[in-house]
């Protein structure tokens, strides 16, 4: 897996905001502190990114951001996949009744459109912390994740060798766990970083929208009192273009894993590299 | 058999419709706050002291009462909507929720109606060309360009266009869907005023889109190219285009194209964030405003109409997926 470049560097982005999460805010400066001799300043030696209005420093915000919002991701995506599994899983393998009512539920909550009802429910429960957004974002966003498993559980509970174990008598418990769920750590992982990009988009979304933890700082809320505070325009582009960038960035190295995981497993996809493109081409032509 | 599966997908939006009007009815209920209580509270806080008993009548004859019991309450929710009411604007008051949707609704059909389809367009197009020279430099700069760009923030990408081109260039307004100081009506100075308004957030909303249909496109149009009967129409000799149209792209689109059946569902409640970003008068900007001011009725009318369309969305490319791919019907 490691032999594709797009694995490698989608990988080691990811790596190193995991890192930054964890140990940036040991490093930086307080993200929280007032300097009120310097408001609203573009970047320069003091302030690499800039400040905000309130004199903050965007660099230090930024890295306490990115703790807030990759929490929140890792947290809905934790909540997300743990549906999936509970819902997709049993839904493959037992069928009969148990898929009828299971696959009902997922088609149902697959066709609501996510981002009004987290709207909707985050409206009413204001001012929480960043537990119930994540709650909320991962209660609605398992569903695609669910379908898949409840297709991969489906074909695997037919093959012979689970058939056979069935026969011998296992439980169905220790089936599920030892036969079924190995086989889907693939698909269990790949569902979860995408749930964990899917929920720092979701939290940004929300915070952006005024609904979040308003103590805690994440990119969301950055960009939110940004916005709030008019930024843009007043042209502090330094203030809300760092956040969305690092989301940008986290997106695309999971977006590159994913596609990099794809290519080793369906050959068809990948790229055929240029060097060979031009190299078959003279052969062709000689 | 085509019937039966018609008849089972009707059967299941039948069910997930009610489902979404028992969610709409419910939620409300559940979470902590009524908009009866609401205002109660904002009377009590503007006017410094407590709501005689009437008024608490009157309020909660219009809003519900939260202590009815829930059957009651359930039973007078159907009988409003049976009507298309859907209750009164809390901050509006007392202007129909349904008033006030009904004037919010063209602004989005419009504004996301366009950009839809155009966005489906361009990302289509483009998908194909890439997916027919898979590593081809065109590409191998164009798919990772648009991986990129999928993964930006949607608002991100609105508000930097908002300062780049509304506050540094000038080019647009800056916020709002007409200018105020016309009069509204069809008339060339407003139809002029409502596209200059309009132009940049479609112009973000499609920039941000495309990418999305290129992708799917693109990888499908990978597998589509190698089966036997793309080559068989190259050894005809037909024009490469045409292949690549007609053979080729055609049937790799089944999947875009009900993914755009249900993007024309997304329509409705689909851009608001951008209408956020450019305070632009449509479904998105009202369930933000509602939001805001705890306006509950509106925040409950507007999903339920979010809701009921994206359904519909999704029973259409239901059924447009039947009529377009034959192995479906003959197994029904």
């Amino acid at each position: 897996m490691l032999a594709s470049w797009k694995v490698r560097v989608g990988l080691s982005v990811l790596v190193f905001f995991v890192l930054l999460a964890i140990f940036g805010p040991l490093i930086s400066a307080d993200p929280r502190a007032n300097d009120i001799t310097s408001i609203s300043e573009p970047p320069s030696a003091d302030h690499l990114f800039g400040t905000t209005q309130f004199g903050q420093d965007v660099l230090a915000q930024t890295i306490a951001g990115a703790r807030g919002s990759m929490l929140v991701g890792i947290l809905a995506a934790a909540i997300g996949t743990l549906i999936a599994v509970l819902v997709g899983v049993p839904a493959g393998y037992f069928g009969g009744a148990v898929d009828n009512g299971l696959n009902f539920l997922t088609n149902l909550f697959l066709v609501m459109p996510v981002l009004p009802l987290i709207l909707i429910v985050a409206g009413y429960v204001q001012g929480t912390g960043p537990w119930v957004i994540a709650l909320i974002i991962g209660l609605f966003g398992w569903s695609g994740g669910a379908r898949t498993l409840r297709a991969q559980a489906l074909s695997l509970s037919s093959r012979d060798f689970v058939l056979a174990m069935r026969m011998v008598g296992e439980p169905h418990r220790r089936l599920i766990f030892c036969e079924i769920l190995p086989h889907l750590t693939g698909w269990i992982s790949a569902m979860f970083l995408h749930g964990m990009i899917g929920g720092v988009m979701a939290e940004a979304g929300l915070a952006f929208l005024g609904i979040s933890d308003s103590g805690s700082i994440s990119w969301g809320t950055m960009i939110q009192s940004a916005q709030q505070q008019s930024a843009v325009l007043r042209g502090l582009w330094w203030w809300f273009v760092p956040p969305g960038l690092c989301i940008a960035l986290i997106g695309t190295a999971a977006t590159m894993v994913n596609f990099g995981v794809d290519e080793v497993s369906n050959p068809k996809l990948r790229m055929a590299r240029r060097s060979v493109l031009v190299r078959t081409r003279k052969a062709v032509e000689a | 058999m085509r019937l039966a599966f018609l008849a089972r997908r009707l059967g299941f939006y039948l069910a997930a419709a009610v489902a979404a009007i028992g969610l709409n009815f419910l939620l409300p209920r559940l979470m902590p706050g009524d908009p009866s209580s609401a205002i109660v509270e904002e009377l009590e806080r503007v006017s410094g002291q407590q709501v005689p008993a009437e008024t608490l009548m009157s309020i909660r004859a219009i809003f519900g009462n939260p202590s009815d019991n829930l059957a009651q309450q359930f039973v007078d929710y159907a009988r409003q909507l049976s009507h298309g009411d859907l209750g009164v604007s809390v901050v509006n008051f007392p202007v129909p929720v349904a008033d006030l949707v009904l004037q919010a609704l063209p602004w989005t059909l419009l504004l996301v109606g366009a950009t839809t389809i155009t966005a489906f367009a361009i990302g289509t197009l483009l998908g194909v060309v890439a997916g027919w020279k898979a590593g081809s430099r065109f590409d191998a700069i164009l798919t990772p360009f648009t991986t990129f760009l999928s993964s930006v923030p949607y608002f991100w990408v609105a508000l930097l266009a908002l300062w780049v081109f509304g506050f540094v260039l000038g080019w647009t307004p800056l916020s709002g869907g007409y200018d105020a100081d016309l009069p509204q009506g069809f008339s060339f100075a407003y139809a002029v005023s409502v596209l200059h308004h309009g132009l940049l957030p479609a112009a973000t909303i499609v920039f941000s889109a495309f990418g999305g249909w290129l992708l799917g496109m693109r990888n499908m149009t990978v597998t589509t190219v190698r089966e036997d009967y793309v080559l068989l129409a190259q050894a005809k000799g037909l024009s490469p285009r045409r292949v690549m149209f007609r053979y080729a792209a055609r049937n790799a689109m089944l999947p875009s194209f009900t993914g755009f059946a249900m993007a024309l569902g997304g329509v409705v409640g689909g851009a608001l964030l951008t209408e956020i970003v450019f305070s632009y008068p449509g479904i998105g900007y009202l369930l933000y405003e509602a939001l805001q001011k705890r306006d509950y009725p509106m925040m409950q009318g507007v999903f339920l109409l979010i809701t009921l369309a994206v359904l519909l969305a999704n029973l259409v490319a239901d059924l447009a997926y039947v009529l377009l791919d034959p192995r479906i019907r003959a197994k029904g």
